[in-house]
């Protein structure tokens, strides 16, 4: 545990129960955000982002207020936050850690890369079987054919 | 909305392809049956493939039912920028069953999440073309006595070929041994490699036909196509090594057999069509029977 007044610790202010969302890839925020629909919740959210971190280079975090999700929401964030770790947070005191993995199958986040796919022609709510989890690699429900960790893409 | 469709061959058990052969087989007995009689089909072709559209017609005319539909997209409504899915919505309306061609890969998966009727997928793209794969499977079942344990040498495009594809897997259900005959740009893709090997099954890879065609229980045939070649210079290298003639064919095992999914080019020389080892138009007439059996096993008529 680190010292609560460490300064780094003290660039995204604590939260009295929620959950803390860390350890994301600074590029990937957003995406976080856009797939947790943090967007369009009235809820207190604070974040920081370009975090340094001795592991992942520049990393974001998300406090969420009043906020606990289920491992099937969380697990949505795995494709873009791999090594993303969750603080629950009851009485300002993490009251349990979690990590995320890759769930088996992927609904509606991330985008085929064949371009001849009907899910770029019409609008498909894209559907894939998770074939390999390190590296990840989906396998299109529609058109079979495999997406690659490099090539994946957030809708 | 559950309805049974044929979208890939790995739809089916094998148990069930065994079956829908064994249905083959009696539909080539007695083709002429009443069993769809009050029932249309619907064929809808996006794209032209006159061959199984006509062999799908002729199943369905066969066995009493009618066929409505279009042979390409310039006389259908996509031509009025129609999305598929309000196609299907509405064709569905009309048939009890829909045959579907179309360009885009993964189209006839979605059709059939859409439509209230079976859907068979005739080919989406470069993706899936099962009926293709099971009358493929039921000629060589009904040339070879069994599929077990057999010698399948695949010539040609073995990069782009669909056909060929749908193909290994299915027959990697029975043990087969896998020759491979392509030129260099067109060798058999790593995943099916990896796929074989996953599974224990042996195969072999060269560019010359002459070495292994006499191990051969099944000759696979498929055009090389010019335009699939990034230098044209080596299209004219390589396309007359892949050209079956009936000199080739003379220590070939006696009850070796030809395929080919057809249209045919130059890759089988005229000269072969004799030889009773030539088997591609029969494999065509055997397409027709397939197809009855898988019909009527998706309307569950059978």
């Amino acid at each position: 545990m680190k010292n609560i007044n460490d300064p780094k610790q003290l660039l995204v202010s604590a939260i009295e129960s929620g959950t803390v969302i860390d350890h994301i890839p600074a590029r990937t925020l957003f995406k976080v955000i856009k797939i947790l629909g943090l967007d369009r919740i009235s809820n207190q959210i604070t974040f920081g982002t370009n975090l340094d971190s001795k592991t992942d280079g520049k990393k974001a975090i998300i406090k969420i207020a009043g906020v606990f999700f289920e491992d099937d929401d969380i697990n949505r964030i795995a494709l873009v936050a791999p090594n993303a770790k969750l603080n629950i947070i009851k009485d300002y005191k993490v009251i349990e850690k979690r990590v995320v993995s890759v769930p088996d199958t992927i609904t509606g986040i991330a985008k085929c890369m064949n371009p001849k796919c009907i899910t770029n022609f019409e609008t498909v709510t894209t559907r894939f079987r998770v074939v390999s989890k390190k590296p990840v690699a989906l396998k299109c429900h529609y058109c079979e054919k495999i997406t690659d960790q490099e090539r994946i893409e957030i809708i | 909305m559950k309805t049974r469709s044929l979208v890939s061959i790995d739809d089916l058990s094998t148990e069930e392809i065994i079956r829908i052969l064994e249905l083959a087989a009696e539909f080539e007995k007695n083709p002429i049956q009443e069993i769809l009689h009050g029932k249309v089909v619907a064929t809808l072709f996006f794209e032209p493939s006159t061959r199984t559209r006509l062999s799908f017609e002729s199943a369905v005319s066969k066995l009493g039912g009618k066929v409505i539909g279009f042979s390409d997209s310039s006389s259908s409504s996509v031509t009025k920028g129609e999305t598929l899915y309000d196609t299907i919505r509405t064709v569905n309306n009309y048939v009890d069953m829909i045959v579907m061609r179309h360009p885009i890969e993964g189209s006839a998966r979605y059709a059939s999440e859409i439509s209230t009727v079976p859907v068979i997928n005739a080919g989406d793209g470069a993706n899936q073309h099962p009926t293709q794969t099971l009358l493929d499977l039921y000629s060589i079942q009904k040339t070879q006595g069994s599929l077990e344990n057999l010698n399948i040498c695949m010539v040609g495009d073995l990069k782009y070929g669909r056909t060929v594809h749908s193909l290994l897997m299915a027959m990697s259900r029975w043990k087969t041994s896998f020759n491979f005959v392509a030129p260099e740009e067109l060798r058999m893709p790593d995943e099916y490699k990896l796929y074989l090997k996953n599974l224990g099954l042996d195969y072999y890879e060269t560019a010359d036909l002459s070495e292994i065609i006499n191990l051969a229980d099944i000759v696979y045939m498929t055009r090389v196509q010019r335009e699939r070649f990034s230098d044209p210079m080596e299209y004219e290298k390589v396309k007359n090594a892949y050209v079956l003639h009936d000199n080739m064919l003379s220590d070939t095992k006696p009850g070796m057999k030809i395929l080919h999914p057809l249209p045919r080019v130059n890759e089988i020389n005229a000269d072969v069509d004799s030889n009773t080892k030539a088997y591609y138009f029969e494999q065509a007439l055997n397409g027709v029977y397939t197809r009855q059996a898988i019909i009527c096993t998706l309307l569950g008529l059978k």
